[in-house]
C-alpha cells in the first residue's frame, strides 16, 4: 500500500510539473466548452440565402425587401426554379433556401393561408436553426404589418426542411459530446503516453526488476488519471451549467457512474496502445488517430449515425464513446432514469471488462 | 571473499528464434566480488544479465541468484537485487529527493529510513545544495553516481550495473568506482558490464564473452598472464578478434 502511494505520489509530480500535460488536461475541456458554448450563442449576421419566387408579386415583393433589408441575411441571388437551389448549396454558397410557390399572395390574401417553404444546410445544425428561426420573426413581422391594414387574419405556414440531417441533433446535445471526447482524449492519451514514457526513458526496467508488481505499475497509472478525469468532468459540468446555463435534468450519481465506466474503458485503452509501442510520438499518434477520428466521427454529435452509410453504422458499434453519447443525453439532458439507459449502459460496461481484462493480459511483465 | 555463490548459472541458455543470443553460459559469482561482465557489442551481455535480474525468462539452464532460483522465486531475487541500467534511468522531471523519496517508497522501505538513508546519501555524494533541483538540471557525472547510489538505497546483496560509466569523463568514472569500491566494502556483491578496460582492472574477477559463450573467466592479472598480455586492452583483442557478431 506504501508503496502504491509512492508511485502515485509520484505520477501527480509528473503531471504537475509539466505545463503541457497541465494545459491538455484542464485547457483542452475548457477551450472546448466555451468555443462551442459561444459558437451556439452568438447571432450569425449577414448569412448569405437564395430566394425562388414563383410569385413574384406584390407580397413576396415585401417580404424579399424585408429579407434585404435585414441585417441577418445577404440576399445572394432571385431565382426562377428550383434547379438552382442545389446548385448552390452543393457550392457552399447559400445556407438557406427561400421558396415561394406560384400564386402566394392570392392565396394569402383569398384564403387567408400561404405557404413558404424553407431550405437549409443542416450539416451545421446550429446555423440552420438560427436561420430559420430569424426568417420565422421577420414574417411574423410581416403578418403583424398586414393585419394593422386588413382585418382578416392571415396564416403563412412555414414548411421546413432540413437537409443533411433531418433530426436537426446539436443544439445542446455538443456537451455530452465534448464529455466524451475529452474523457477519451485525456485518459487515452495521457495513459498510454505515461506508460510509454517509462519505457522510453529505461525507468521501467528498473520498476520491474524491483519487487513492486508489474500489475501495480498500471494501477498506479490508472488511479492519478482517473481522479484527473473526475476533476475534468466536474469541470465540464461545472462550465456547462454556469456558463452554458445548461440544466443536468437527470441524476448526478449516475451520469458519474457511467463517466467512471468510461474513463476505465479509456484507460485501459490507454495501456493496450502502450504494449504496441515503445516511443511516446508513435503513442500520441496512435491515440489522436486512434480516438480523436472515431470520437468525432462515431459519436453522433457531430455528424449524426441515421445518416451514415450502413456500413459505417455498424462500424460506429464498436466505438464506446457512441454508448456514452446516447447514456448521457437521456441523463442529462432528457433528465431519464437508469431504466431508460440500461442497454446502453451494458453494452459499455461490457466494453470496458473486455478492454480492462485484455489490457492486462498483455501487459508485458518481462521485457524480453 | 565468502564462499556464498551470489550468482550461479549452469547452461543458461536465451535463443530468440534461431539466434542463440546466450549460449550455455556456466559461472559462479562469490559474495563481496566486484566480477566484471566484459564483452562486445552484441555478445550477449545484455541479454545474460537480464535473465539474472528476472527482466527476460531463460531458454534453458539453470540459474540461482542469493540462492533464489531465477524460474521460481524472481519475488525474492527482486528483493536481494539492484539494477542501475544502460541509460539513465531517473526521473528528470523530479528532485534528487525526490527520486530517492520515489525509490525507496516502491521498495517498501520505512519513513525513518528512507529519511535517514538519504540525508547520509545526499552528503556522500556531496549533493546538500542539489537536494531540490530537478535532476534533469544535474551534469551527467552526477546523474550517473546518483543513479548508482539509489540502485544500492535499499541495500540489496547484489547489484548489476550495466554500463553504467557511459559517456562520462575519466574523473568521475574514478569517483564512480570509489563508490562501487565502497559499496563492496559494505558487503554488497557487485555484478558489473563495461566497455572500458581500465575499468576491467579493477574487478577481482572477470568474464569475457564471445559471440554468446564465456571465453575466460578468470582474475585480471591471471588473465594477462595467461594471454601473454600487457593489459586487459590486449586480453580483450586477443578474445574478441575472433568474433562473428557485431552490432
Amino acid at each position: 500500500m506504501k508503496q502504491l502511494l509512492a508511485f502515485i505520489h509520484k505520477e501527480f509530480l509528473h503531471v504537475f510539473r509539466d505545463p503541457k500535460t497541465m494545459l491538455l488536461l484542464f485547457g483542452l475541456p475548457i477551450a472546448q466548452i466555451l468555443l462551442f458554448g459561444f459558437a451556439l450563442s452568438n447571432e450569425i449576421n449577414h448569412s448569405k440565402i437564395i430566394v425562388v419566387d414563383y410569385a413574384r408579386d406584390a407580397s413576396t415583393r415585401s417580404i424579399i425587401e424585408k429579407v434585404r433589408a435585414s441585417e441577418n441575411f445577404d440576399l445572394y441571388g432571385v431565382f426562377n426554379d428550383h434547379q438552382q437551389i442545389e446548385e448552390t448549396f452543393k457550392r457552399g454558397e447559400t445556407k438557406m433556401a427561400i421558396v415561394f410557390p406560384t400564386n402566394f399572395n392570392q392565396d394569402l390574401i383569398h384564403s387567408g393561408y400561404a405557404e413558404i417553404q424553407l431550405i437549409t444546410d443542416a450539416s451545421d445544425p446550429n446555423t440552420a436553426t438560427t436561420l430559420v428561426n430569424y426568417f420565422n420573426m421577420l414574417l411574423l413581422d410581416y403578418q403583424r404589418e398586414l393585419i394593422e391594414v386588413q382585418e382578416m387574419p392571415f396564416n403563412i405556414n412555414l414548411s421546413l426542411r432540413n437537409i443533411y440531417n433531418p433530426e436537426l441533433e446539436g443544439t445542446t446535445n455538443f456537451v455530452p459530446g465534448v464529455m466524451a471526447l475529452v474523457l477519451l482524449l485525456v485518459c487515452v492519451l495521457m495513459t498510454s503516453v505515461a506508460i510509454v514514457k517509462e519505457k522510453e526513458l529505461g525507468t521501467m526496467e528498473i520498476l520491474l526488476v524491483s519487487p513492486f508488481h508489474p500489475f501495480m505499475v498500471i494501477i498506479s497509472k490508472v488511479i492519478p488519471y482517473l481522479f484527473l478525469s473526475i476533476v475534468n468532468l466536474i469541470v465540464i459540468l461545472a462550465l456547462s451549467v454556469f456558463v452554458l446555463k445548461l440544466e443536468i435534468a437527470g441524476s448526478l450519481i449516475l451520469l458519474f457512474g457511467v463517466s467512471i465506466l468510461l474513463i476505465l474503458a479509456a484507460l485501459s485503452l490507454g495501456i493496450l496502445i502502450s504494449n504496441v509501442t515503445n516511443n511516446q510520438q508513435t503513442a500520441m499518434l496512435i491515440s489522436l488517430m486512434g480516438m480523436l477520428l472515431p470520437t468525432l466521427m462515431f459519436t453522433g454529435f457531430m455528424f449524426p449515425i441515421e445518416n451514415m452509410p450502413r456500413f459505417l453504422q455498424v462500424i460506429s458499434n464498436i466505438v464506446p464513446s457512441r454508448w456514452y453519447y446516447i447514456i448521457v443525453k437521456n441523463v442529462m439532458i432528457k433528465g431519464l432514469g437508469f431504466e431508460s439507459i440500461w442497454k446502453e449502459s451494458l453494452i459499455l460496461a461490457g466494453m470496458t471488462v473486455f478492454l480492462l481484462l485484455v489490457s492486462i493480459k498483455k501487459f508485458k511483465i518481462r521485457l524480453a | 571473499m565468502g564462499d556464498l555463490k551470489m550468482i550461479s548459472t549452469h547452461d543458461l541458455n536465451k535463443t530468440f528464434g534461431d539466434f542463440v543470443a546466450v549460449n550455455n553460459i556456466t559461472f559462479d559469482v562469490h559474495q563481496g566480488e566486484i566480477f566484471g561482465f566484459l564483452g562486445a557489442n552484441g555478445a550477449g551481455k545484455t541479454t545474460a544479465m537480464r535473465m539474472l535480474c528476472g527482466l527476460s525468462i531463460p531458454t534453458s539452464g539453470e540459474a540461482t541468484i542469493a540462492g533464489y532460483d531465477v524460474y521460481k522465486e524472481t519475488e525474492k531475487i527482486k528483493r536481494n537485487i539492484g539494477y542501475m541500467s544502460q541509460k539513465f534511468s531517473l526521473y528528470e522531471d523530479l528532485t534528487v529527493t525526490e527520486n530517492i523519496r520515489f525509490y525507496g517508497g516502491i521498495y517498501g522501505l520505512k519513513d525513518a529510513e528512507i529519511r535517514s538513508r538519504s540525508k547520509e546519501l545526499i552528503q556522500t555524494l556531496e549533493l546538500e545544495d542539489q537536494r531540490d533541483l530537478l535532476v534533469g538540471s544535474l551534469p551527467l557525472g552526477w546523474k550517473q553516481k546518483l543513479a548508482f547510489s539509489v540502485a544500492i538505497f535499499h541495500h540489496p546483496k547484489l547489484v548489476f550495473l550495466d554500463e553504467p560509466t557511459g559517456g562520462v569523463d575519466p574523473v568521475t568514472r574514478r569517483q564512480f568506482w570509489d563508490l562501487i569500491h565502497k559499496a563492496s566494502d559494505d558487503g554488497i556483491t557487485i555484478f558489473v558490464t563495461t566497455h572500458y578496460m581500465d575499468e576491467a582492472e579493477y574487478c577481482d574477477r572477470i568474464s569475457m564473452m564471445v559471440d554468446g559463450y564465456i571465453r575466460a573467466l578468470d582474475s585480471p592479472s591471471q588473465l594477462k598472464k595467461t594471454y601473454q598480455a600487457a593489459s586487459m586492452d590486449e586480453v580483450f583483442y586477443e578474445l574478441a578478434r575472433g568474433a562473428k557478431r557485431t552490432e
